[in-house]
């Protein structure tokens, strides 16, 4: 097994190509990150490591915009991160500029899948080691788009996904507790999704909300914090509620 | 316009590579080719160091190169991406390493005076737009209309051309100029809007269609294409005209006219024009535009074609013959005899 390891253009006699798969372990070790679509509104969630005392804490956005109406967070190797962004935002500029259109969701995502794919099946070149989740408007129907790409260059559409570290317990609490929400409340399905995980406080948390009319933001810490504490009341009556029914048999 | 100048070196052990020596010079300096040898030769007398760093060569040794030079000149990239039948989305595999997909390209033959090579070429084709066209948008969509004579000078080598070219269900394109360069090109067009149609699961626009097409006509620039077209179409935002020719301009506009033939045809087309028409109206003005056109330019005759494109694609209304349509607007009147001169008797 070992010999099918070393290039990434050799598969194994089972079908496997191996630097594809330890770059997917690469995300497994990155932050966590989840991505919500609504109704009118797409969430971005990422986990934010503690950052050291003297670094600037601007400097380290990780949920980026690649046009005005699409955003992309990721989970993996942070520097590849940043040159796959710079290309997805010269493909959008290119873009624009060859059919004077911005473009969708689905197109800046088959890019990036393309460009991730191209790098599996090269010579001397390693493959991308990150998973993207990206979000955006459609620019004409303004329907909301949440899709995933990772590493072997395979992208999809999701209603809401996870990826990096724990994503596993993240995407099942998604999946039990997903259902069509807008506005607000997606932003707090997505930071209870991301509280399985992480560390509960606003400053462990990197919240963007992208909507159609207002483009993307970032929520400021003290939002977070809010929205948080409304989580954990939420939580702590659904708990006295439960408590409470046995006593009254 | 620059120059790449693509060069082969030796390195210093002896192996054969090949490093890329871009020469960016800004003005009409191709016509200086035979003397650009000198001028690198210069250039590396002047900064030995800086050359010798990055080839590990001598001066002389460079100069002695430009034998090699013939072999990799390279004047213009010109965009071949249409001549191929299914043009990569995602270019070509230099595409790994930088953000920009390099135009595929070919060699041209090395002159010594370009543009006179150019200007031959071009006047070997002789752009004579002996047609009219027109096109127009109004409340119910867009009219195109044009005649379907084609001529070599003072002859007239067809009546029955179509000057109306269909590149998809929804879109049409008009000629004027160069028929093959018209005919290759729509066609070609066609090819990109089928092909962005299926991997992006919608229809291309036609704005997005004319950039198309625009983009690929000025990457061939001065190089002979004579084509002066109108791309007529409806697409999500509604009815759509743009004005695309071989100098690489591109215009959106609501009313055009292209031809040897268009300023008979704009006079008509102008005083009838309204946005409110119905269709059969505005059938009728573009009929009766071309028709003037071919009454007075020699260039145009034939038969009129009139298509209408409308939510559904287009439709063609009518196809006229010319010199019918005369007689239609113009019926013979018996005329009244003049009175008859009576021979006066002697008197």
């Amino acid at each position: 097994m070992a010999r099918y390891d070393r290039a990434i253009t050799v598969f194994s006699p089972d079908g496997h190509l191996f630097q594809v798969e330890y770059a997917l372990e690469a995300v497994r070790k990155g932050n966590a990150a989840v991505g919500v679509r609504g109704t009118d509104v797409v969430v971005l969630g990422v986990e934010k490591k503690s950052t050291a005392k003297l670094q600037d804490a601007r400097s380290v956005r990780k949920i980026v915009s690649l046009d005005d109406h699409i955003a992309l967070v990721c989970a993996g190797l942070k520097a590849d991160a940043r040159v796959l962004v710079n290309r997805a935002r010269i493909e959008c500029q290119s873009h624009r500029l060859t059919v004077e259109d911005p473009v969708t969701v689905e197109y800046i995502t088959r890019y990036i899948a393309g460009l991730q794919q191209k790098y599996t099946q090269s010579g001397g070149v390693r493959p991308f080691g990150l998973s993207t989740l990206i979000v955006g408007f459609d620019p004409y129907t303004g329907v909301p788009s949440l899709y995933q790409t990772d590493p072997s260059g395979a992208f999809s559409a999701w209603k809401a996904n996870a990826t990096g570290r724990n994503s596993n317990s993240m995407r099942e609490f998604l999946e039990k507790n997903y259902k069509e929400t807008s506005g607000q409340e997606t932003v707090k399905l997505a930071i209870r999704a991301l509280l399985e995980v992480v560390e509960s406080g606003g400053k462990n948390i990197e919240i963007a909300v992208m909507t159609k009319e207002h483009g993307l933001r970032q929520l400021e810490e003290a939002e977070i914090d809010a929205i948080v504490a409304e989580i954990e009341a939420e939580k702590a009556a659904a708990e006295a509620a439960k408590k409470a029914p046995p006593k009254e048999t | 316009m620059g120059i790449r100048a693509i060069l082969s070196s030796h390195l210093p052990n002896g192996q054969f590579g090949r490093h890329s020596l871009c020469l960016a010079a800004v003005g009409r300096e191709h016509k200086k080719l035979p003397t650009l040898y000198f001028d690198i030769y210069r250039f590396s007398k002047q900064f030995p160091p800086l050359l010798l760093s990055i080839f590990g060569l001598s001066a002389s040794d460079l100069c002695s190169f430009s034998f090699l030079f013939n072999l990799s000149l390279k004047i213009m990239k010109l965009d071949t991406s249409g001549l191929e039948s299914a043009a990569s989305l995602f270019g070509a595999s230099s595409e790994l390493f930088d953000g920009f997909a390099t135009a595929p390209s070919f060699e041209l033959p090395v002159t010594n005076d370009f543009d006179g090579f150019q200007k031959e070429a071009i006047q070997m084709v002789k752009p004579a737009k002996g047609t009219t066209t027109l096109a127009f948008i109004f409340k119910e969509g867009v009219m195109v209309a044009a005649d379907s004579r084609a001529s070599m000078g003072g002859y007239i080598s067809s009546q029955s051309v179509k000057k109306i070219i269909e590149i998809n269900p929804y879109m049409l394109g008009t000629m004027a100029g160069g028929a093959a360069d018209c005919q290759f090109w729509h066609r070609n067009l066609g090819i990109k809007c089928r092909l962005h149609e299926l991997a992006n699961k919608r229809r291309i626009s036609v704005t997005g269609a004319s950039k198309l097409l625009a983009n690929i006509l000025y990457s061939y620039r001065g190089m002979g294409l004579s084509v002066g077209t109108m791309i007529a179409g409806w697409d999500e935002t509604g009815p759509g005209l743009y004005y695309v020719d071989s100098e690489g301009g591109r215009l959106k506009g609501t009313r055009f006219s292209v031809g040897s033939g268009s300023p008979y045809a704009y006079g008509v087309l102008d005083s009838g024009y309204r946005y409110d028409l119905s269709i059969e109206e505005a059938a009728e003005l573009a009929r009766r535009a071309i028709y003037h056109a071919t009454f007075r330019d020699g260039a145009s005759g034939g038969v009129a074609s009139v298509y209408y494109v409308g939510p559904n694609g287009w439709k063609k209304l009518s196809g006229d013959d010319v010199g019918e349509l005369h007689y239609k607007y113009y019926p013979v009147m018996p005329s009244t005899v003049e009175q008859e001169m009576v021979e006066v008797s002697g008197a």
